[in-house]
């Protein structure tokens, strides 16, 4: 038996707007992955032990809290907090609706890869910027997140990835995108041409951000 | 000018009873015990010692990257162990501090580093720019302002910390073994421009080593830490050639040839005088002079004719050979001459 694929059940128009809508909640969630990621990366690094703010109980609690944002499994997470999305948002469906549980999901992510990046930091470098005077908020600034900077960028790939297979299960509750057309009509009516033709797209725009991730951690690495 | 003693001079770093201990588990290490040092504006001033001998800690207490456990630091008459965090960073910029692996910005360009501490006092844009020229030129470094530190060799790398430190025009200078990574060659090269640094702009220098190469050719007065406290402290020369400590001695056998003087007592037929000397008399015929009225004879068993900072001296270790009266003549013509001449123990 010979498998024809004629792609009659795609409809282009809908694969254009699953795309976008994929790219719209990709856009909107790593823009806030990273800023909130960022910021709980920092906090997490300077109140670890012998950083410099070192408070071991901040540092524990919140470690706590990221490790359970981080084991509980993304489609169990998206509809346990469901509330919240709607408080926020208004709903829990469509673009929208799934950003939320991405950014819940992929900042506690990032924010490990931001800590681990600027763990790599060479202390005699924030020893020498304390010697020239430099206030702690100097030195997150000025030193740690330009020494962290191609560390920094290639955990942004890293998240951005993990968010696109996100955003494909965030098909279940409803979410759109290519994930949810591709479990629509691909499982649900075993069109199994649109299934490929979804994956395709997927499997493109992974490739496309990891070498764009590659690209820019290269421009900036000076080792 | 009359050299007028301690009057006069303004004593620019004074760290008093300095005391500093770490908890490592259950036990409580010192690693320093009662430190009290005085550095006079001006000088360059080296700490040596042993690594684990608490120098490096010590220096650290200078601009309290190490707080002590007790005892006071103050620098240019402001006690810094009283400030709070924020004015102790404003008097940090007054003091400078270059280190033994550099400690650069890797991801900044060489005029970047130098402009850190610029930015970090909010100098404008153009001053800070005129300034970084300035530095680079300083240091002969104008022709690598837009490379990054990984394109420089060792000495590039802290002519660069060199010019960082001294941007913002501090009264000190902090050197943390800022030699120990380089070459030889190098070595002499920064050491050199401190030296040339230290006279141009009249800036005051500390310094930690463990050779004593660095201390013998730019520093002015040393102290040899050991165990957490200062066993010997003096001018160079003295120490150099009269050291009383056993690591004193160790340093000093590091650039002096070290022999055992108990082979050549031994083997000696006539009488051993160690001489040493200081000043423009080391390129005067010293020894010839000494004997010639005498038929004494002399054998240089062992010697040093050298220069510490731009002092020169000479050490040597001579075997006179002759009758005991005119040996004694040829001492006696030596110590008129200035020299001093003692008997090989």
């Amino acid at each position: 038996m010979t498998m024809r694929l004629t792609f009659e059940n795609v409809r282009w128009s809908e694969v254009w707007q699953a795309s976008k809508d994929t790219l719209a909640m990709l856009g909107a969630s790593l823009v806030f992955t990273i800023v909130l990621g960022l910021l709980l990366g920092v906090v997490l690094f300077l109140t670890s032990r012998h950083q410099l703010i070192a408070q071991p109980i901040v540092y524990f609690l919140l470690s706590v809290v990221v490790n359970v944002l981080r084991s509980v499994p993304f489609v169990i997470l998206m509809i346990m907090i469901m509330p919240v999305t709607k408080a926020i948002t208004g709903t829990t469906l469509g673009v929208q609706g799934t950003i939320p549980p991405l950014v819940v999901a992929a900042a506690p992510f990032f924010a490990r890869l931001v800590e681990t990046s600027l763990r790599e930091v060479d202390r005699g470098v924030i020893e020498a910027a304390q010697a020239m005077g430099a206030s702690r908020w100097d030195i997150v600034r000025r030193v740690l997140l330009l020494e962290a900077k191609p560390g920094l960028l290639a955990g942004i790939t890293i998240t951005a990835v993990t968010l696109v297979s996100y955003t494909a299960m965030a098909g279940v509750i409803g979410g759109g995108g290519l994930g949810d057309l591709a479990l629509r009509y691909g499982y649900q009516r075993f069109q199994t041409d649109v299934m490929i033709v979804t994956v395709i797209l997927l499997i493109i725009l992974v490739q496309l951000l990891q070498m764009a991730g590659d690209y820019l951690v290269r421009r900036f690495s000076r080792k | 000018m009359a050299y007028d003693g301690w009057q006069g001079v303004i004593q620019l770093i004074e760290l008093s009873d300095i005391s500093k201990s770490y908890r490592t588990g259950s036990v409580s290490v010192e690693a320093i015990k009662h430190i009290d040092l005085t550095i006079a504006k001006g000088e360059i001033f080296g700490i040596i010692g042993h690594s684990g001998a608490g120098k490096s800690t010590l220096l650290r207490t200078v601009n309290l990257l190490e707080r002590p456990t007790s005892g006071s630091v103050k620098v240019g008459g402001v006690e810094l162990t009283k400030l709070s965090s924020s004015q102790l960073q404003k008097e940090r910029r007054r003091i400078g501090m270059i280190f033994q692996h550099f400690n650069l910005l890797a991801m900044a360009t060489v005029r970047d580093n130098i402009a850190f501490p610029l930015r970090l006092a909010k100098l404008s844009r153009a001053a800070i720019q005129t300034r970084v020229n300035e530095l680079l030129q300083l240091v002969g470094l104008e022709a690598h302002a837009d490379k990054y530190p990984a394109q420089l060799s060792g000495g590039q790398k802290q002519r660069v910390g060199i010019a960082r430190a001294l941007a913002s025009n501090p009264d000190v200078l902090l050197c943390d073994e800022a030699t120990s990574a380089l070459d030889p060659q190098t070595t002499n090269a920064i050491l050199d421009l401190l030296l040339d640094i230290n006279k141009k702009l009249g800036i005051t220098i500390l310094l930690i080593t463990h050779e004593m190469h660095v201390i013998r050719s730019i520093c002015d007065r040393v102290a040899v830490i050991d165990g957490g406290e200062v066993v010997e402290m003096g001018d160079v020369l003295d120490v150099f050639l009269q050291p009383q400590h056993p690591t004193t001695k160790d340093f000093v056998s590091q650039v002096a040839d070290s022999f055992d003087p108990r082979e050549l007592i031994a083997s000696s037929k006539g009488r051993l005088m160690k001489i040493n000397y200081v000043g423009e008399i080391t390129y005067e015929p010293l020894l010839f002079n000494a004997v010639r009225s005498t038929s004494v004879q002399f054998a240089i068993l062992q010697g040093t004719v050298s220069r510490m900072k731009n002092t020169p001296y000479g050490q040597l270790v001579i075997e006179f050979i002759g009758e005991d009266q005119e040996i004694r003549q040829v001492i006696a013509n030596l110590r008129d001459k200035g020299l001093e001449a003692g008997e090989l123990a």
